[in-house]
């Protein structure tokens, strides 16, 4: 049984796994590998929301922890995975910064996070304070990873990692949003990507590839 | 008691260059088998070192003294940093002679040599190698040293044995920035040592070669006591890396009693068995990486420590 004075080091260690899973997102260049790591990242999410419920002995965060797994490791994750056969999507994405630039690039957007949270966790007394910066920097590097690549389904990605991080800052900084709330965002989500799953199919029609830069130009030539 | 310790601190190195080779057979013997192929023994690299001790050195003409004397320069330097390592005991004299900053000082002092004695021939691909060399050697380093410093803001020292020391005293100690430097240090490993993402150590085509391509002019007792190094090379790391991250069963805290003698060996041995089977499953499961994307790989591991150091100061200490 985990003791309660254990379980602030070990959200750190998930919250720093989380990171890792960002940043390994912003390195790969395969699809595939993406929605992997977007599960993996959806499964971190859950232990650690799991944990901070146990900690703070709210019975309302098991039921986000339970709709985290159900809908970010399992449910998202096999759309995706159906969405990219369907489509023969497995090939490279291409990246427009090369990845070593991205990655210092990451690398000060997490210092960036760090340093603009450090006063609000000092004040903040939940057990998840330290684990606020992380969160931020999660949602920053997500927000990079949609702004560097070019493909729709990679942007869809990036949407939904970002959400993660949010859910996570959610849950350092106040221990979670009301049900409601909560409830209310997994369905957008979920609606979402199916929407974006029927777009994904008439940009592949209309340009006969998923690259976004073919939306730039507002005319035929 | 003075006498005693520098038998002690004897006896680590001289066991340090005996199992060297049984590593790199461990490491070879696990590839095999996990590639379905008929594994070579474990002696293997012995038999290698023997038959190449037994044979006339071949010289070419225009072979300056540099290059006779690289393979000594490179097998003491060697020597010198499994000395330094603490890897079976903390309290040794030599390891406190240099701290890990020294270390990688050392380890840069080899690569110079091997990289100079390799243009001294003059032919073009140990030049290729030397330069290939260098540039990973480059890229290496500041990764290594960041993964190093992760270390070092927890124990405050730049000493390894008293990172030991300090391991010894806070046990389950759980920091999430020594994660970071764990996946950093065997992206290092693993570039430096020549081994598969970045350098293929069985490769016969030259022209992808990097470490191999420098020793292409060595023979005979030459290209033993190069090969002999490279192992041990192999071996500092892991040891490094075992003082670093899973030190449990080093001799620490004054205890240097037999017994603890014994279990630090049996310690060691038992963690270079399971880091030999994992080193051979990551060559396995990657791919050998283009040249122009060594500069990618690592700089990933540099960012990564860099990250694991962030994650340290932002969490705070303990």
């Amino acid at each position: 049984m985990v003791t309660r004075a254990s379980i602030g080091p070990l959200l750190n260690v998930l919250a720093s796994g989380l990171l890792l899973i960002s940043f390994a997102m912003l390195s790969r260049r395969r699809t595939q590998r993406l929605i992997i790591l977007f599960a993996w990242q959806g499964a971190i999410l859950f232990l650690s929301t799991c944990l901070v419920a146990y900690s703070s002995g709210l019975t309302e965060l098991y039921y986000s922890a339970a709709l985290t797994l159900i809908l970010k490791v399992i449910l998202l994750p096999w759309i995706l995975h159906r969405l990219i056969s369907k489509l023969g999507a497995q090939w490279d994405s291409e990246t427009l910064v090369n990845i070593p630039t991205t990655m210092l690039v990451g690398l000060v957007l997490v210092i960036f996070a760090f340093g603009l949270t450090q006063p609000i966790s000092t004040l903040a007394t939940t057990i998840t304070r330290h684990t606020l910066g992380m969160a931020l920097a999660v949602i920053l590097l997500a927000f990079l990873m949609m702004i560097t690549r070019r493909k729709a389904l990679t942007q869809v990605i990036g949407f939904l990692a970002m959400e993660n991080g949010l859910f996570f800052a959610a849950t350092s900084a106040t221990y979670g949003m009301p049900m409601v709330i909560e409830l209310g965002i997994a369905l957008d989500l979920l609606v979402g990507v199916f929407i974006l799953g029927i777009f994904f199919f008439q940009i592949r029609e209309q340009f006969d590839s998923l690259d976004l830069h073919h939306l730039e130009a507002l005319k035929e030539d | 008691m003075r006498g005693i310790t520098f038998v002690r601190q004897f006896g680590e190195v001289v066991l340090a260059i005996a199992i060297a080779p049984l590593f790199a057979g461990w490491i070879a013997q696990c590839r095999a088998w996990m590639q379905n192929r008929s594994a070579p023994s474990l002696v293997q690299p012995y038999r290698m070192l023997r038959k190449l001790f037994q044979k006339d050195a071949a010289l070419a003409k225009n072979a300056s003294p540099l290059f006779r004397t690289t393979p000594y320069v490179l097998f003491g330097t060697m020597v010198l940093a499994a000395a330094i390592i603490p890897s079976l005991a903390t309290d040794l004299p030599f390891a406190r002679a240099a701290d890990a900053i020294a270390l990688i000082g050392l380890f840069a002092t080899a690569r110079v040599f091997v990289s100079l004695a390799a243009m001294d021939i003059g032919t073009a691909f140990g030049t290729l190698g030397a330069r290939r060399e260098m540039m990973i050697g480059f890229l290496a380093e500041p990764a290594l040293l960041m993964v190093l410093f992760n270390a070092f803001l927890l124990s405050g020292s730049t000493a390894l044995p008293s990172l030991v020391e300090f391991y010894n005293a806070h046990r389950f100690l759980i920091d999430p920035s020594l994660a970071f430097a764990a996946i950093a240090f065997v992206m290092v490993l693993l570039a430096e040592n020549a081994r598969i993402p970045i350098d293929n150590p069985t490769t016969h085509l030259e022209l992808t070669m990097i470490h191999e391509a420098m020793l292409l002019e060595y023979s005979a007792r030459h290209l033993a006591l190069v090969e002999w190094a490279s192992s041990l090379k192999l071996f500092n790391y892991a040891c490094i890396g075992f003082a670093l991250f899973i030190p449990w069963g080093i001799a620490a805290g004054g205890r240097n009693g037999s017994a603890a003698t014994l279990l630090a060996i049996a310690a060691l041995m038992g963690k270079l068995a399971v880091a030999g089977a994992a080193l051979a499953l990551i060559e396995s499961l990657s791919a050998k990486l283009r040249i122009f994307r060594a500069p990618e790989y690592l700089a990933t591991a540099f960012l990564l420590a860099v990250l694991g150091l962030l994650v340290h100061l932002q969490i705070g200490a303990r």
